[in-house]
């Protein structure tokens, strides 16, 4: 299958692991990877911060550079981007009138999946033949949860993987209390929020918490790192692409 | 002397009123996150009701069809609102009821005093109403030497303890047992010495001290949960039976009605009285509903008036996408399993409506009046997890309205000579984000980041506003080669 | 302007851009329950509802009713009726020395005169056992709504066949403008802590006959 990878800003960015571990994996399950080179952004950061009319040519970019792709199906490491994609960017599109562009991005979401969504609902697949020797403890982000409604997907993979020990996280549907710029202009309460969901974590004893988005993870492990637990987050698409091979490495 | 020179103008939207508090969200925020002894009884209580709640939705194996019938008739209302309340107050006329209409607070607290004066008395009992808080009945009564007994258990607390109500069911779940206690022996008169904070023994001296005003009382004020348009039908659902008290013994009945809790027809109530105890208390059935229309001779009150309350109402019925928030039947599941509200408590929005559906419902009753308002700081109070929308008996999309609300704080904050910092930034922003260049070279400036990144490649300063994250958590330092970079240089086309 | 035509003509201006009619309301919940009125299985359902609630219930036949009201009367030393009670109930109240009032006759009770008699007896309406409900609408043997809210203890004759399954079933079977009280057991709050406490204002004691 020929699968187009939306790396994300931020995972572009900030974290180019995740979007490299993405595509390792589906290489390695035999598709072809395409990445349009002139994306950006699919608008989220705007559209939660109020800032819905300079959304609009940010998604407008988006719609464009997809729909001059050559592919079958669109992927993002990130639950809350394909959120974004599914439920947000026709809405600021209809907001400012602009109908044409809602339908076309409605029609490009139609074939945008979340991670564990591409590799258990389109390519039917729960063991990707992963090795990762390690305690895991798994985070179901928001917006993978109630927005796209991934249910057990990630944790299907999750089982799948040789070698590791999963572990249940105690709260686990609780926010980690990112919400994007929430976390800084709400700061104090994001940080009530994050402090409990370290707790939790660090309860369960594992040595990594894992998620289906960067941006989660990132807050997670900042309050993790600042309280020198010594736990460690690694997206679920790294320990999906670590193979035997590569931890004897 | 009449220089006023630096005393700040008292801005008229910013007067605080029971829907409008003294601090914008954060700052209240954060006061309130200062004290361990609240939210410690606010995780407790959220998780206990949140685990009741749970259980008697999921023995319902049509919860599902019966939250698309609740919020299907509410989207009726709402379209139809006022031949139904034309024909409400037709029904509740022709059987005996005087119905009133108010614009807002000021003109309802004054229909209400007028009508307790005609009775001659200078007390009222008082059964626990969202609307009568949200006019500020009491305060305005008082002014007027008038005392309003609240009779609920939690209001009474509240009202007690010199304080203010912290959520929509459970106005006191702030306060612990031990500080109940402490609240009676301090301001019940006659509280017994030996009171525990048992929470039994609490609750039998509340109804100790309230028995004889029930016996005595001529007039009550209620609000309602439902009003029926085919039959003029009122409806109050309630747990200790203060509210059959309050509609049954007096002579002489004041119900404060918002235009939205009309109701098409007596057969809804087989949706909604299945919705709402189990969405608010976490119970299969409340222990009393009382169901009056009008006035039955020989049982209940002979007087018996209507305030059919707008107060902002029609300026969230004018917005296509924001009047779901008046499709909200006050369960408060929304509260109980809001991550912000479990942390900060219902004080720190400001208003009698606080967590999620406050933060959509109140900027919609006052407006939103620049940034200077601290209501336009409301539809941020959420980090848009969407826990509310999944337990909303009658499925307002609360995050999508928070989306919208935030979308018109900025709208309304549009030409204004100094724009916020957010502005340039997220101008900005969207400049680089919509096109791929500029996004390349922004990226080149992120690694300038990793200059600032300790040993250990996290960075532990950020300038502000970065600060606010750095406060309490690192940041990784921004990697030696994008994502793009990496791609460039292993897939060659 | 009156206020009337003011709120009015706001809703009406607010609604003056809506387009499309509202789509029809779905109705695909349960309206009718798996099991008939009356039927063991929706008895049992009602039984357990009401149990979970610290009511008392008991199930029993007609022959068993007098002896049955009288045992669930044992601490009540005094008991008021509506005038329209079935006397065989009345009779079987009066039992063991118990004063009898009937409201109404001749006077009407006080508040503070209903607040010196401990317990009232009563028939109903109609009960859902799916949310474990009794509703009384001030029919037949019901009374005023002011005797069941006063006196501390109320016991309730319910005849198999008025216990409905579901919610639907027994807003059906209900007269709209009567001055209804829906019951689930004894008055309660869960306003400290969120722990359910039972008995506040309402009768701190429900006591249920079913009668198969």
């Amino acid at each position: 299958m020929r699968i187009a990878l939306i790396a994300t800003c931020l995972g572009d960015a900030l974290f180019p692991e995740v979007a490299k571990a993405t595509t390792v994996l589906l290489e390695r399950l035999g598709h072809q990877v395409v990445f349009p080179a002139d994306q950006v952004c699919c608008g989220q950061m705007h559209v939660n911060t109020g800032y819905l009319t300079e959304a609009v040519p940010v998604v407008r970019q988006h719609v464009e550079v997809f729909e001059a792709a050559d592919f079958d199906v669109a992927v993002a490491p990130s639950g809350s981007c394909v959120g974004s994609v599914r439920h947000q960017q026709a809405m600021v599109a209809r907001r400012v009138g602009d109908t044409a562009l809602a339908d076309r991005a409605t029609a490009l979401a139609g074939r945008t999946y979340e991670l564990s969504e591409l590799l258990v609902d389109v390519l039917k697949v729960t063991d990707v033949g992963a090795y990762y020797p390690h305690r895991v403890t798994y985070h179901p982000t928001c917006h993978s949860l109630r927005m796209l409604r991934v249910g057990e997907k990630p944790l299907q993979l999750l089982r799948a993987v040789q070698g590791i020990d999963l572990v249940e996280l105690p709260g686990a549907d609780q926010c980690c209390g990112f919400g994007g710029t929430f976390s800084i202009k709400n700061a104090d309460t994001s940080s009530a929020m994050l402090a409990d969901k370290v707790a939790n974590v660090v309860g369960t004893g594992a040595q990594v918490c894992t998620a289906g988005d960067a941006s989660c993870l990132m807050n997670i492990g900042g309050g993790l790192s600042r309280g020198d637990t010594g736990v460690q987050t690694i997206h679920l698409a790294q320990i999906l692409a670590s193979t035997r091979e590569q931890v004897a490495a | 002397m009449s220089t006023f020179l630096g005393i700040p103008r008292r801005h008229a939207a910013q007067e605080e009123s029971p829907l409008r508090g003294a601090l914008p969200f954060p700052k209240a925020a954060r006061r309130e996150l200062a004290n361990d002894q609240l939210r410690r009884n606010l995780a407790h209580a959220t998780s206990v009701i949140r685990s009741k709640r749970a259980l008697v939705v999921d023995e319902m194996p049509d919860w599902e069809a019966l939250r698309d019938a609740g919020a299907a008739t509410k989207t009726q209302v709402m379209s139809n609102l006022p031949a139904l309340l034309e024909q409400f107050e037709a029904n509740v006329t022709a059987r005996g009821g005087v119905v009133h209409w108010a614009t807002d607070a000021q003109e309802a607290n004054r229909i209400v005093t007028e009508l307790v004066r005609a009775q001659g008395v200078d007390e009222v009992i008082k059964v626990k109403s969202m609307a009568t808080q949200e006019i500020g009945l009491n305060e305005y009564l008082e002014d007027n030497g008038i005392a309003a007994v609240e009779t609920d258990l939690a209001e009474l607390i509240v009202q007690l303890g010199h304080d203010t109500p912290s959520h929509i069911l459970v106005p006191a779940i702030h306060r612990n047992r031990t500080e109940v206690r402490d609240i009676f022996l301090a301001e019940m008169e006659d509280a017994p010495a030996d009171l525990t904070d048992e929470p039994r023994r609490l609750a039998m001296a509340a109804r100790e001290h309230l028995r004889r005003k029930f016996l005595a009382s001529k007039v009550a004020i209620s609000g309602t949960n439902f009003g029926i348009a085919e039959t003029g039908t009122i409806g109050v659902v309630e747990s200790e039976g203060n509210g059959r008290m309050c509609v049954t013994l007096p002579e002489t009945l004041i119900t404060v009605m918002g235009i939205e809790k009309i109701l098409p027809t007596f057969t809804d109530l087989e949706v909604f009285l299945q919705l709402l105890p189990r969405s608010s208390t976490g119970e299969r059935m409340n222990p009393y509903t009382s169901l009056w229309t009008g006035v039955t001779p020989g049982d209940g009150p002979q007087n018996f008036h209507l305030i059919l309350l707008d107060n902002g109402r029609t300026n969230a019925l004018a917005d296509q996408v924001g009047r779901a928030a008046l499709h909200c039947i006050r369960c408060s599941a929304c509260l109980n399993v809001c991550p912000v509200y479990e942390r900060t408590g219902g004080h720190a929005y400001g208003s009698v409506y606080p967590g999620p559906i406050g933060a959509v419902l109140t900027p919609q009753l006052t407006g939103m009046h620049g940034h200077h308002d601290v209501n336009s700081t409301l539809p941020y109070a959420s980090s848009l997890c969407g826990a509310c929308y999944d337990v909303c008996p009658v499925k307002i999309p609360i995050p999508d309205l928070l989306v919208e609300l935030r979308g018109r704080a900025v709208d309304a904050d549009r030409g204004r000579t100094i724009p916020g910092g957010w502005d340039a930034a997220m101008k900005a922003a969207a400049w680089i984000m919509s096109d791929p260049t500029r996004f390349a070279a922004a990226e080149k400036g992120l690694a300038a980041g990793r200059l600032v990144a300790g040993r250990d490649k996290k960075i532990k300063h950020l300038p502000f506003p970065g600060s606010a994250w750095t406060h309490t958590k690192d940041m990784p330092a921004p990697p030696k080669q994008t994502f793009r970079q990496w791609w460039k240089e292993t897939h060659h086309e | 302007m009156s206020s009337r035509e003011t709120v009015l003509g706001r809703i009406r201006s607010a609604l003056a851009a809506d387009t499309t009619p509202p789509p029809p309301i779905p109705r695909d919940y349960i309206r009718v329950g798996d099991h008939p009125p009356g039927s063991p299985p929706v008895l049992e359902l009602m039984i357990d509802r009401l149990v979970d609630y610290k009511a008392h219930v008991r199930e029993i036949t007609p022959d068993q009713l007098a002896d049955a009201i009288d045992t669930a009367l044992t601490d009540q030393r005094s008991v008021v009726l509506a005038p329209d009670l079935d006397p065989a109930i009345a009779a079987a109240a009066a039992r063991s020395g118990r004063t009898l009032t009937t409201d109404g006759t001749p006077t009407v009770l006080t508040p503070a005169e209903l607040d010196r008699i401990d317990a009232v007896v009563t028939t109903a309406t109609v009960a859902i056992a799916l949310s474990g409900t009794i509703t009384l609408d001030g029919g037949p043997g019901q009374g005023r709504r002011a005797i069941t809210l006063v006196p501390d203890f109320h016991l309730v004759v319910l005849h198999a066949e008025q216990i409905v399954h579901t919610v639907p079933e027994a807003i059906a079977r209900l007269d709209p403008v009567r001055p209804l009280t829906m019951i689930a057991g004894p008055s309660a709050t869960s306003d400290i802590e969120l722990e359910r406490v039972e008995g506040v204002h309402g009768p701190r004691t429900l006591s249920v006959l079913i009668v198969r």
